[in-house]
């Protein structure tokens, strides 16, 4: 039974974790840009949840698509004004860039909200499901159903509208979609801040059940990598594929080694896939 | 001063050390971390082991290079993002190792190093005299490679990795090559600071900092070229000085700050300042690329 207890706790992550991982993966496939400042504004959105919550009372649910919706605007902002002169220059001046916003941001937390955990308490408590002598603990399905429901809409998003395919095209061959009347580059910004919507949202989810604080933003941004690698490059069914993957190793590796090997676990297997297989689950070729 | 001159002479065998890989071979590597944190553990428990000081220090740096030997092996097949990525979780995942390793390592408490013989005068201008020769050293070796066959290849794979495999330049091994001799400076400075400040832990050594600002300092003076990095990283202690004299509590994000308005605004570092006389001399030092 402990077994069975084990696997669905890592299924109750599993739907957030794509969550995280989905607007990081967007941001890659489609700008060619790690962006290193995708755990930092999870950590923002977590932020804003708590506040709203502390204030207002609102619900970390509810306010999930505003969180995602303020960090749009901020990441749309970012896109056509700092990241956009360097679009398509080599890895190394992307990467460096995005980490100086990051150190910047980080550090503009750290300086406001201090580096103690805050941690939504949900008033009253919404309990645990018991299926059996199977616990689960209620705002862990709760927000692992509304990750995924976020992740299909960015997947219906890109698959159905008008934008979403402006930017699978962009995505494709820059230069016909702009010869075939595409304004490419606010559709770069547009994906830039889809990407940062989906991190704030998620990070609004995570606030609901983990404590939250700027130095956990690095950890937030490894997962992000590893579920990326896990699921493949640039393929929204993989981000979920390897959310829940990612999920049901760590509930493992936590019972094998103890849960503060957890992260440990993730970076490890990054690795061995990295070296292994680098093109990841359902994963395509030409994203390198 | 000395505790400057000491800091200036590490950063900038950093910055060469990184140049070696980042900029002759143009390979974005974000290992630094990870090398100076195993140098600093390997050095400090050999010599809290009672291991004599030169032979920990050299051992150290000979260590971190066979671990970068195996480890080029693992990961510098990969290319562009996959390759920074893995290069940037060899540090986490080392930290932790550390951090777990308690009854060899003090864990997460950290590891006190041996004092180093005689007064703080002494020890100081011990540790400047042992930075300012693995400077030296690594600058050299740099200018060695780029007069060198290893130095051709390596431009080649810059330029175009998969051309230079035709014409018939071992990639692979000139990449290792590359990878292990940046490394055995890496992990040399990392063992001498370990001596020097007395007290490691984790989180300090392994510190991804470690990794981004030699990429900075050599951004700043020029990737890719021989003088670059060290008046690059000369540059950048004065910079950071300067910040963290003005603001402690906001240092890392004015840092972030100045990350990104380098390479907004010099993306060819302070070359791309044009000058007369003196400062004309010093761009056209750091505009010197090897041939």
């Amino acid at each position: 039974m402990l077994w069975i207890q084990v696997l669905v706790n890592g299924l109750a992550l599993g739907g957030l974790y794509a969550c995280i991982a989905a607007g990081f993966s967007l941001v890659w496939g489609v700008l060619n840009i790690i962006n290193i400042l995708h755990g930092s504004l999870i950590v923002l959105g977590g932020y804003l949840a708590f506040f709203a919550h502390q204030q207002f009372g609102v619900s970390p649910f509810v306010l999930a698509p505003f969180a995602g919706a303020a960090t749009f605007l901020i990441g749309f902002a970012l896109q056509r004004f700092v990241v956009n002169p360097v679009m398509g220059r080599p890895v190394l001046i992307t990467l460096v860039l995005t980490f100086g916003l990051n150190l910047f941001l980080d550090n503009a937390m750290l300086a406001t909200f201090k580096a103690d955990y805050r941690k939504i308490n949900l008033q009253p408590p919404l309990g645990v499901a018991e299926f059996g002598n199977i616990i689960v603990p209620i705002d862990r399905i709760y927000a692992t159903a509304e990750g995924l429901a976020l992740v299909g809409a960015l997947w219906l998003l890109l698959r159905f509208t008008q934008l979403g395919r402006a930017i699978v095209a962009v995505r494709m061959d820059r230069d016909a979609a702009a010869l075939m009347g595409i304004n490419v580059s606010w559709t770069y910004a547009i994906a830039f801040g889809l990407g940062t919507f989906m991190a704030g949202a998620s990070g609004a989810l995570l606030a609901a059940i983990f404590p939250i604080s700027p130095v956990s933003s690095s950890g937030y941004l490894g997962k992000a990598f590893v579920i990326c690698v896990l699921g493949g490059l640039g393929s929204i069914p993989g981000v979920v594929l390897g959310g829940f993957v990612l999920g049901v190793i760590e509930s493992f590796g936590a019972l094998a080694l103890g849960p503060e090997n957890a992260l440990t676990i993730s970076f490890v297997l990054l690795l061995i896939l990295l070296v292994v297989k680098p093109t990841g689950l359902l994963g395509r070729k030409g994203f390198a | 001063m000395l505790r400057l001159a000491s800091t200036a002479a590490m950063y900038a065998t950093l910055a060469v050390a990184w140049n070696i890989v980042g900029g002759f071979c143009g390979y974005p590597s974000f290992a630094t971390a990870a090398f100076f944190g195993l140098g600093a553990y390997v050095g400090g428990v050999s010599l809290s082991h009672g291991v004599p000081l030169y032979v920990a220090w050299i051992g150290a740096g000979l260590a971190t290079a066979t671990f970068a030997a195996a480890l080029g092996l693992a990961i510098l097949h990969l290319r562009g993002h996959y390759f920074a990525i893995g290069s940037l979780v060899i540090a986490d995942v080392l930290r932790e190792i550390t951090t777990t390793w308690t009854s060899l390592t003090g864990g997460g408490m950290g590891l006190n190093v041996p004092l180093l013989a005689g007064g703080p005068e002494v020890q100081a201008r011990l540790v400047l005299t042992a930075m300012l020769a693995v400077a030296i050293a690594a600058w050299l070796t740099s200018l060695w490679i780029a007069r060198a066959r290893l130095g051709v290849a390596l431009r080649c794979i810059e330029q175009n990795e998969d051309a230079a495999q035709v014409i018939g330049v071992d990639t692979s091994a000139a990449k290792i090559a590359a990878f292990t001799i940046s490394s055995l400076f890496v992990g040399t400075v990392g063992a001498i600071y370990a001596s020097w400040v007395n007290y490691i832990d984790p989180t300090d050594v392994y510190d991804v900092s470690l990794s981004v600002k030699p990429i900075i300092m050599a951004m700043l003076g020029g990737v890719g070229t021989l003088g670059g990095p060290v008046i690059g990283a000369i540059a950048f202690l004065g910079l950071e000085e300067l910040i963290w004299r003005n603001s402690l509590e906001f240092h890392a994000g004015i840092l972030g700050l100045l990350v990104v308005a380098l390479v907004l605004f010099l993306p060819g570092g302070l070359r791309d300042l044009q000058g007369r006389g003196a400062w004309h001399w010093l761009t056209a030092v750091i505009r010197r690329r090897p041939r």
